[in-house]
């Protein structure tokens, strides 16, 4: 072996004899260790540019690469009723957003079509953010309650190669009770809009914050909405989770609001008013809280959770029962002969009554030369009288003898004409008429025939459900009124201090001796009565076109009929509650007190329960019905908000 | 002639090296894929460099010249074997490069590279006259190019651009008249246009714009490009350590174990890194250098410094696309990338300069 490599390489040698040359190419050995030289530094420099020059370029483009900023929602507060249940909760589902950071316009195409969206109202939303200077780790929410086929669309589309911009976040999602169950006190959320971004109330939020609308949910915006979180993840170039960074922002939940709303006394409320259009406020008269607030018709809160679909809009705002309104602090209506209270106060302080006063009552009388109608034929009334049989011929004549300023004067101070205070938005003032009024708004003198009317609660008077609960409860506990409120948190709202009326409060037993007797000596409000209870109250029935027009014939149509109201509180010595019902075309206010009394009884009931035994929590029916959560099959890399 | 010759005489500076390199390549290797399903690339990347020593030892020990003088088989069966890879040959990632089973399978055109660097030292070595004819030249191109086109059909451009240092070095060294020189720079002015349109397959084309522009193509070649710029750039001066590289481990670099593996070192080791790397290969390839210079007879001169052109040629085209001062062609880094046939072939080579340098005192 050795030998024949040596023969070889012998040959080899021999036949060239090179040996002895082996520097023959040295200078040129010399030039490639030159060029090598060359190209060494050549490729250090290319490292030095990079590494060294300016690597804080490369280093952000790599965070930009590897960083994603994922928001985490702060979930808003839960809303409670007086004893902590819930009224308003949150449930978990899956929205989707665009992350900001690595959107590009032309991706928005294939998302659209992928996801069922409008590609015009989605460029239109993402020129929106952009155009509103948003800090860019703001993603743009674009759709919300995934299901689990949108999931795996935005699971198999989330790479860095195809749509790097696709977030999926885990979101608290509002859950209101179903079938508009106080839905016009808590209100509703919504996606915040570019106008009201724009008002001072909102200007704190950015685009894409879902916000409180209306109700509480607006009023208590700053306790219930929380602070959002920020998630930095590292991802690959899959678009895949790989660490989460330690620079988390948490997000701080909203805190809960414990309301003054007793669920029980709520849902008995919302029972009594089932089908029907109206009102309901129940209050403490000693405090001014809000046990119970009812408006019907009533829309669902959930359609709003997240942006509501236009179809369910026009909806609801084209329905002529206006389902939005919330009656309870915004339908201003005449109260009626719920008013008859007031006057007869008014006329006992002003003096324009006495004890003795009497009036004879054939059916109506005539004043200015015009036959004003009574129900019945009374025969003889006094005051009393006149509030149980709620005699319109004695009030015309109690207002006869008064000055329509001093009619004014009473009834501001039991709080009509001005907004209570209760803590929503919105709220109505309602009218009371005077000389001053009719100068502002008609440019003419007042009348005094005007008057008779005024005395029965018609003409232009006009009332809400929460501001006669709130003056008939102040008169119950002898002069007193306390501002309305929701909120059991008295740091959070400011309340106005108790306004004491200065009336003498034996007149005020008189006109509540007179209410005692319309519910318990057979007086119109026959149908609130509850045994064991000293309930007091006042029908009304409050005509919606004038007699005037009836005798000429007018037909009247089923949203024509006289609204009903009724107003009583319980007990009689020591009133701890009081309620007022708005019947919408019930015709009778002896139809609305079957409400009040509902209302009361389970007041009572329950306060009897509660000191019986131990307390226990009334079972409620079944409120919430959490909508079907997208089912787990999906793998979707969405982690829990802390 | 001495059977045995004296471990003393082994360039114990260029196995030191070349283990140094090995390592930073197996660790780095490591890093790009410990969480990955290549994450078993390193230790068979250790069973290649094993292979590797065995592979030098057996080329150190077997004289050169017996090599020499098998250059004429050793050509036949290289281009057998690569006419064997049209037909025999797997194709993967859309080209058709290796002969064997899926799992076990070499490169067959990178140890056609040893074969042309023994068959350029032997031709230079018989030349009569003190400078290269025309004649030679043609011949010896002619011999170079018919393995480089097969290469070039499988498709792999940047394998066949390698056999082309390992010509242009022997001619060097040979001597050429200029004219001649001047001569196939013109007609390379001509020819690489029009074999820019008839020649080069869509992709490399794509590859070469991108070089020029990355940003013309961000998803393709000059995404890597990009990507590759961006991990070296923010390794910084001092890297951001082992595994903590966002680019690599992030797998926003293509193939960081393999053609990238220099850019995800670059990521994780910075400047810092990265200048003793260099070095190291620097030092290396010095070394190689100087064993031409010291070689006992022009076969080893020639032998010696074709292995140190092409692996400077593989350094500087890997290396020069980390930064983005070179096309993306492809090819790996010696010594470091994962891959067997590269590595295997990388030590036989590294074998034959020591070789040469065992025989440099000979008589």
């Amino acid at each position: 072996m050795k030998l024949r490599a040596d023969r070889e390489h012998q040959q080899i040698a021999d036949s060239q004899l090179l040996r002895d040359d082996s520097k023959f190419a040295s200078g040129k050995i010399a030039f490639f260790q030159y060029l090598m030289v060359g190209i060494f530094l050549f490729l250090i420099t290319g490292f030095w540019d990079l590494q060294v020059r300016n690597p804080e370029v490369y280093q952000e483009r790599a965070m930009r690469n590897s960083i994603k900023s994922i928001p985490v929602l702060a979930p808003r507060g839960k809303i409670l009723d007086r004893d902590g249940r819930v009224i308003v909760d949150n449930h978990s589902s899956f929205s989707l957003f665009l992350s900001r950071e690595n959107l590009k316009m032309e991706h928005l195409k294939p998302i659209a079509e992928g996801l069922n969206l409008d590609y015009d109202s989605l460029v239109a939303r993402v020129r929106r953010f952009q155009s509103r200077g948003a800090p860019t780790y703001q993603p743009i929410p674009i759709k919300e309650e995934l299901t689990p086929a949108e999931l795996s669309f935005v699971e198999s589309h989330k790479d860095a190669d195809t749509f790097p911009e696709l977030e999926v976040i885990h979101v608290q999602h509002r859950l209101y009770p179903r079938s508009g169950f106080a839905a016009h006190v808590v209100g509703y959320v919504g996606e915040v809009s570019e106008a009201e971004l724009d008002t001072p109330e909102f200007a704190r939020f950015h685009q894409g914050d879902v916000i409180g609308k209306e109700g509480l949910e607006r009023e208590y915006n700053d306790i219930l909405t929380g602070t959002d979180g920020q998630r930095r993840v590292e991802v690959d170039s899959f678009g895949n989770e790989r660490r989460v960074l330690s620079d988390d922002k948490e997000a701080i939940p909203g805190k809960p609001l414990q309301t003054t709303l007793d669920l029980d006394l709520q849902a008995v409320a919302e029972l009594a008013m089932e089908n029907r259009r109206g009102a309901v406020v129940a209050l403490d008269p000693r405090t001014g809280e809000v046990l119970a607030m009812v408006s019907r018709p009533a829309f669902d809160p959930n359609l709003f959770a997240g942006r509501i679909r236009s179809k369910d809009w026009k909806e609801l705002v084209d329905n002529p029962d206006h389902p939005l309104m919330n009656r309870a602090i915004q339908a201003q209506q005449a109260p009626g002969s719920t008013f008859k209270p007031i006057m007869a106060l008014a006329a006992l302080e002003t003096g324009a009554i006495d004890d003795n006063f009497h009036v004879n009552c054939p059916g109506g009388a005539t004043f200015y030369g015009r036959f004003f109608k009574c129900h019945a034929k009374h025969g003889g009334v006094d005051l009393h009288r006149g509030i149980v049989q709620s005699c319109d011929t004695f009030f015309y004549n109690v207002g006869n003898r008064m000055d329509i300023d001093d009619i004014a004067h009473y009834a501001e101070m039991v709080g009509y004409g001005h907004k209570t205070g209760v803590d929503l938005p919105h709220e109505a003032e309602g009218v009371v008429p005077s000389r001053r009024w009719k100068i502002r708004n008609f440019r003419e003198k007042w009348y005094p025939g005007e008057n008779i009317s005024v005395s029965v609660g018609q003409g232009a008077t006009t009332v809400t459900p929460i501001q006669m609960a709130a003056a008939i409860g102040g008169i119950a506990i002898g002069g007193m009124w306390f501002q309305p409120h929701l909120t059991k948190d008295t740091d959070t709202v400011h309340l106005m201090p108790a306004r004491r009326g200065e009336v003498n409060l034996e007149n005020i037993q008189k006109v509540i001796s007179g209410m005692y007797g319309v519910v318990n000596e057979g007086g119109t409000g026959g149908r609130a009565r509850i045994p064991g209870i000293d309930v007091c109250g006042k029908t009304g029935s409050a005509q919606l076109v004038s007699n005037d027009a009836i005798k000429a014939g007018f037909k009247l149509t089923d949203n024509m009929k006289d609204n009903a109201w009724f107003v009583g509180f319980a007990p009689r010595q020591a009133p701890e509650i009081v309620v007022a019902a708005l019947f919408e075309n019930g015709v009778h206010g002896q139809f609305a007190a079957p409400i009040v009394r509902d209302v009361l009884k389970a007041y009572f009931d329950k306060k009897a329960r509660l000191s019986q035994a131990a307390p226990q929590i009334a079972s409620l029916p079944p409120l919430f019905h959490p909508p079907a959560a997208p089912t787990t099959a999906v793998s979707a890399p969405v982690r829990d908000n802390p | 002639m001495p059977a045995y010759r004296s471990l003393r005489d082994l360039d114990w500076l260029m196995l030191a090296l070349v283990a140094a390199i090995c390592a930073l390549g197996v660790l780095q290797i490591f890093s790009a894929t410990y969480d990955t399903h290549y994450a078993d690339a390193w230790w068979k990347q250790l069973i290649w460099i094993a292979a590797g020593f065995i592979a030098m030892w057996i080329a150190t020990l077997v004289d050169y010249h017996t090599l020499l003088g098998q250059v004429p088989v050793l050509y036949v069966l290289s281009v057998v074997t690569l006419g064997a890879t049209f037909v025999l040959g797997m194709t993967a990632f859309g080209s058709r490069r290796w002969i064997g089973t899926a799992t076990y399978h070499i490169q067959v055109s990178e140890f056609v590279k040893i074969v042309l660097v023994l068959l350029v030292a032997r031709y230079m070595t018989e030349l009569k006259s003190e400078q290269l004819q025309l004649s030679d030249l043609l011949k010896l191109a002619g011999l170079i190019g018919l393995p480089m086109i097969m290469v070039m059909l499988q498709p792999d451009l940047g394998t066949a651009l390698t056999f082309i240092p390992i010509l242009l070095v022997g001619v060097f060294l040979a001597g050429f008249r200029w004219q001649y020189a001047v001569a196939i720079l013109v007609i390379v002015a001509v020819v690489a246009p029009a074999s820019y349109y008839l020649v080069l397959k869509d992709y490399q084309r794509a590859r070469l714009i991108s070089f020029i522009d990355p940003s013309q193509d961000p998803k393709g070649s000059g995404y890597q490009v990009i990507q590759s710029k961006i991990a070296v750039g923010s390794g910084a001066l001092w890297g951001r350590g082992v595994t903590k590289g966002t680019q690599t481990q992030g797998r926003f670099l293509p193939v960081p174990h393999k053609d990238f593996i220099f850019s995800a070192f670059a990521e994780e080791h910075g400047f810092v890194g990265v200048i003793v790397a260099l070095g190291m290969y620097f030092v290396l390839l010095m070394q190689i250098v100087e064993n031409a210079q010291t070689a006992p007879d022009r076969a080893g001169t020639y032998l010696c410094m074709g292995i140190a052109a092409v692996m400077l040629f593989h350094v500087l085209v890997n290396v020069g696309m980390v930064v983005g001062r070179m096309p993306v062609t492809g090819i790996p880094l010696p010594l470091m990338s994962s891959g067997g046939s590269n590595i295997v072939a990388v030590f036989l080579m590294l074998g034959l300069a020591n070789n040469v340098r065992l025989r440099r005192f000979v008589n």
